[in-house]
C-alpha cells in the first residue's frame, strides 16, 4: 500500500504540474493580445482584430482552466501540508494573500471586460483593460515566483521553536534566486505562448486558411520567438550559476556529479545509478560541465557524495535537466529556421509549417522539465535547510488520499484531451470565417 | 505592527466578508447554473450570457476566503480542511467541472456542447451542495455520525436552494419575456423551501445549543439580535408579495427579488457569525488562539487597506459595464 506521503506528493505533483500548463500560456498570451490590440488601435487594420479575436477564444479557455485548477491548490496546501502553514506559514500567507489581493480579482474582473465587454465600453478602456489583464497575470507571477524562490533560498527570517518569523521582507520577497527564476519564467511563458500562436497559425495555413490574420500571428510569434530563444539560453545559464552557489546538490544531481571533481565532464547521457553511486552508459564532453559553471576547465564541482541523506534523487533531475535543454535548443533551431526563410521568402514551405505544428506544445515540454528540475531538486525538503517534506504532510488515511488522486487524474486527463481538441477544432473552425471587408481592407492597407 | 487581538478581529471581520460576499455572488450564477435546461440552446445562453463577465471575479471571492483563513488562522484552516477533506474535494470537482464548461460549451464541436452543458449544469448542482454540506459538519462541530452526516444532507438541499433562490432573482433582473416569467416562478419555489429552511434552523439551532440559546435570548443583547431573524422571516413574506405581482408588470421593480435575496443572505450569515463568535473551528478554535503572527498579518494589512477599495471600486466599474437586461454573448 502506498502512504499518505508518497500519494500527497503525486497527488500535489500532478495538480501543479497540470496547473502550470495554463498559466504558462495566459501570462504571456496577454501581453500578445494587449499588443494585438494596441495595434488595431493605432493603425485600425482589422487584421489584428482578427488575430485579437482567434486568441481571445484560445485565451479564455486557458485561463479557465488555469483558475480552476489554481483553486485546487489553494485548498490542497490545507488538506494535505498542514506542516508548511505551521512553519512556514508567516511568509507564505502574506506572498499569497498579496498574490490573491493585487493579481487575482484585477485578471478576473478585468477578464470579463476584455471578453465581453468590446462594444459596451469605448476602445481605449477596453486596450486597458487588456492591458491589465496582463499586468495582473505578471503580478501574479511575480508572488508566487517569489515564495517559489524563498522555499529554495529562504532569507529574511529567523527560526524561533521552529517556526519562521519575518525579519525583513525586502529579503524574503527579493531572495538570491528570486530574480532569475522570474525571469527564466517569464521567458519560458513568452516561449510557450510563440510556439502555442506559432503552432496553431501554421495548422491553420496547412488547411488552406489564406486569410491574413494567422500569417501575420505567425510572424509576430517566430520574431518573438527567435529574439528570446537565445536570451532564455543566457538567462537559464545566470539561474544554474546562482543554482551552484546556493543549492550545489541541485547541481550535482543535473550534472550527474558524484565526487567532488575538479575539471567535471558535461554529460550528454548517462543513467545515474543511485545504488551503486556512480553513472552507467556515460558519455561526456571533457571538462565542459567545469567549464560551463566556473567558467575555468579545471574549476570544482562539489559531487553528491558531500551531501548524503540531503540531497535530491538524482535519476528525475538529471534528465528533466536534459529534456529541458534539449527541447530549448530544438527551439532556437525552429525559431531561426523559419524566421529566417519568413524573412528571406516572405512565406514558409509545407515541411517547416509542419515542423511548426509539431512544435505547438514544445513550450510545455521544457517548462514542465525545468520545473520537474528545480522542485524536484530541492528535495528532500520543502524548504531548503528549514522544513523537511515528510514533516509538512497530512495525517489523513492514505485510502483517501489514494481516491482524490484517482479522481484528479481522471478529471486532468479529461480536461487536457478537451483542451487540445477544442484548439484545434476552433482553428479549423476559423478556417472557414470570412476574410474581413476587402474594399475596407484596400483603404486600410495602406496605413499598415 | 499591531495588537494581535485586534488583528484576529480585522482578519476575521474581513475572512467573514470575503465569505458572504463569495455566498452572494456566487451564489447567484451557481444557482442560474443549475437551472439551465438541456432541451432549449437558445435559453440556456440566455441565462449563461447573464453570469458571464462576472463568474470568474465571483469565484475569486472563495479564494480570497479560503486564503485569508489560510493566512490569518493557520491552524483553523488545516483543522477545518482535513476534517472535511472528501467533501471538499467534491466541492473541487464541481468547480472544475462547470468553470471548464463555460468555455467547452460555446467552443467545442457541436456535437459535444449539449455534453458540456450537462457538465456545467451538475458541476453547479454539486458545488453547491457540497458547500452546504460542509456548512452542515462545520456547524455541528465535525461530529462523525449518522445524524451528523443527515443533517449535512440538509443543510447541503439548503444551500442548493438558497443559490436557487438567489440565481432566480438574477435572471428576473437580468432577463426578459419568458424566460423572466419562469424564473419568478422558479424564484418563488426556492423561497418557499428557503423559509422552512431558515424557520427551522432558527428554532432548532437555540434549541438543542444552550449557548446559542444564551446568546440570542439573554438581555440586554436580545433586544439588539433578535430582530434579525424576525426581519429575516419578514422578508421572505415581502419577496412573496413581490413576487406574486411581478408577472403582471415586469418592468416595476424587477430588481427587488434580488436585493431582498441578497438581504436575507446578509440577515442568515449574521445569525450563524453572532452564533459563533469568537469561534473560528465551533468549540474547538477561537480567533484569538488561532491567529497567526502579528508581524506577518501587520504586513499584509497594508496591502488590504490600498488593495480592498480598489477592487470593490473595479468590480462596481464591472457590473455597471454590463448593466441592464442581458445581451447575447460575443467577443466583439
Amino acid at each position: 500500500m502506498l502512504d499518505t506521503l508518497l500519494l500527497s506528493r503525486i497527488q500535489f505533483a500532478a495538480n501543479i504540474s497540470f496547473h502550470i500548463l495554463f498559466p504558462t500560456i495566459t501570462i504571456a498570451l496577454a501581453w500578445f493580445l494587449a499588443f494585438f490590440k494596441l495595434k488595431y488601435d493605432l493603425t485600425g487594420h482589422p487584421v489584428w482584430l482578427r488575430a485579437y479575436r482567434f486568441w481571445v477564444k484560445i485565451f479564455a479557455l486557458s485561463f479557465a482552466l488555469g483558475v480552476v485548477s489554481g483553486i485546487t491548490m489553494s485548498f490542497q496546501f490545507g488538506t494535505n501540508w498542514p506542516g508548511f502553514m505551521e512553519k512556514v506559514g508567516n511568509i507564505a500567507g502574506p506572498l499569497l494573500g498579496y498574490e490573491v489581493l493585487t493579481a487575482f480579482f484585477m485578471e478576473a474582473t478585468f477578464l470579463g471586460i476584455m471578453l465581453f465587454g468590446m462594444k459596451r465600453v469605448p476602445p481605449k478602456i477596453h486596450t486597458l483593460a487588456t492591458f491589465l489583464v496582463a499586468i495582473g497575470t505578471t503580478l501574479s507571477a511575480f508572488w508566487i515566483l517569489s515564495l517559489n524562490s524563498w522555499m529554495q533560498t529562504p532569507t529574511g527570517f529567523e527560526l524561533r521553536d521552529g517556526i519562521v518569523y519575518p525579519t525583513d521582507w525586502f529579503e524574503v520577497i527579493f531572495n538570491p534566486s528570486f530574480g532569475y527564476r522570474f525571469f527564466h519564467m517569464l521567458l519560458a511563458s513568452a516561449l510557450t505562448a510563440s510556439f502555442l500562436i506559432a503552432g496553431v497559425s501554421a495548422y491553420r495555413m496547412l488547411k488552406n486558411d489564406e486569410k491574413h490574420a494567422p500569417k501575420k500571428a505567425l510572424t509576430v510569434a517566430l520574431t518573438v520567438a527567435a529574439l528570446l530563444t537565445p536570451i532564455q539560453a543566457f538567462v537559464g545559464d545566470l539561474h544554474g550559476l546562482n543554482t551552484l552557489k546556493h543549492q550545489p546538490q541541485k547541481i550535482a544531481a543535473m550534472e550527474g556529479v558524484w565526487e567532488t571533481e575538479k575539471g567535471a565532464p558535461l554529460l550528454l547521457f548517462a543513467i545515474p545509478n543511485e545504488e551503486e553511486r556512480r553513472n552507467d552508459f556515460a558519455i561526456g564532453i571533457p571538462n565542459m560541465a567545469s567549464f560551463i559553471l566556473t567558467h575555468d576547465v579545471n574549476g570544482e564541482i562539489k559531487g553528491l557524495n558531500e551531501f548524503k541523506g540531503e540531497h535530491p534523487p538524482v535519476k528525475p533531475v538529471f534528465f528533466g535537466f536534459r529534456i529541458m535543454v534539449g527541447m530549448g535548443m530544438l527551439m532556437i533551431l525552429v525559431a531561426f529556421v523559419t524566421r529566417f526563410t519568413l524573412w528571406k521568402k516572405g512565406e514558409l514551405p509545407k515541411w517547416q509549417l509542419k515542423a511548426l505544428v509539431a512544435m505547438t506544445f514544445s513550450g510545455w515540454i521544457a517548462t514542465l522539465a525545468g520545473w520537474y528540475v528545480t522542485e524536484i531538486g530541492r528535495q528532500p525538503y520543502i524548504v531548503s535547510g528549514i522544513l523537511r517534506v515528510e514533516d509538512a504532510v497530512t495525517t489523513i488515511a492514505s485510502e483517501n488520499v489514494l481516491f482524490t488522486l484517482i479522481g484528479y487524474l481522471t478529471i486532468y486527463a479529461i480536461l487536457l484531451y478537451a483542451y487540445i481538441r477544442t484548439l484545434f477544432h476552433t482553428a479549423s473552425k476559423s478556417v472557414e470565417v470570412e476574410e474581413y471587408d476587402m474594399k475596407e481592407f484596400a483603404e486600410e492597407v495602406t496605413r499598415v | 505592527m499591531f495588537n494581535p487581538e485586534y488583528l484576529s478581529l480585522i482578519y476575521a471581520g474581513l475572512m467573514a466578508l470575503a465569505v458572504l460576499v463569495y455566498a452572494i455572488l456566487d451564489g447567484y450564477d451557481l444557482g442560474v447554473g443549475m437551472m439551465i435546461p438541456l432541451d432549449d440552446k437558445e435559453t440556456a445562453d440566455t441565462m449563461i450570457a447573464s453570469i458571464g463577465p462576472f463568474w470568474d471575479a465571483n469565484e475569486t471571492w472563495l479564494v480570497l476566503a479560503v486564503g485569508l483563513a489560510f493566512i490569518a488562522f493557520p491552524q483553523a484552516h488545516s483543522m477545518i480542511l482535513q476534517a472535511l477533506y472528501i467533501p471538499v474535494v467534491f466541492l473541487l470537482f464541481g468547480l472544475i467541472m462547470r468553470g471548464v464548461a463555460f468555455d467547452f460549451r460555446a467552443k467545442a464541436r457541436v456535437k459535444r456542447q449539449r455534453r458540456w452543458d450537462k457538465v456545467f449544469k451538475f458541476g453547479s448542482l454539486l458545488t453547491s451542495f457540497a458547500q452546504g454540506y460542509m456548512l452542515g459538519l462545520y456547524v455541528i462541530g465535525f461530529d462523525n455520525t449518522p445524524l451528523a452526516h443527515a443533517f449535512a444532507v440538509f443543510s447541503g438541499i439548503g444551500v442548493v436552494c438558497a443559490y436557487g433562490l438567489i440565481g432566480s432573482a438574477w435572471l428576473i433582473m437580468k432577463c426578459e419575456g419568458q424566460l423572466q416569467q419562469d424564473a419568478i416562478s422558479w424564484c418563488k419555489k426556492f423561497a418557499r423551501v428557503a423559509f422552512v429552511g431558515v424557520l427551522l434552523v432558527s428554532i432548532i439551532n437555540p434549541a438543542i445549543n444552550e449557548w446559542i440559546y444564551e446568546r440570542w435570548f439573554d438581555l440586554p443583547m436580545a433586544l439588539v439580535v433578535l430582530p434579525a431573524p424576525i426581519i429575516c422571516l419578514s422578508l421572505f413574506v415581502i419577496l412573496e408579495l413581490v413576487l406574486q405581482k411581478l408577472p403582471k408588470s415586469p418592468d416595476n421593480g424587477a430588481w427587488l427579488p434580488f436585493l431582498i435575496s441578497a438581504f436575507i443572505f446578509v440577515l442568515c450569515f449574521f445569525g450563524l457569525v453572532y452564533s459563533f463568535y469568537p469561534f473560528v473551528v465551533p468549540g474547538k478554535l477561537t480567533i484569538f488562539e488561532a491567529v497567526a503572527d502579528a508581524s506577518a498579518l501587520t504586513f499584509l494589512l497594508y496591502g488590504v487597506v490600498i488593495v480592498v477599495p480598489t477592487l470593490i471600486a473595479y468590480t462596481l466599474f464591472s457590473y455597471r459595464v454590463f448593466w441592464g437586461k442581458v445581451q447575447p454573448l460575443s467577443y466583439y
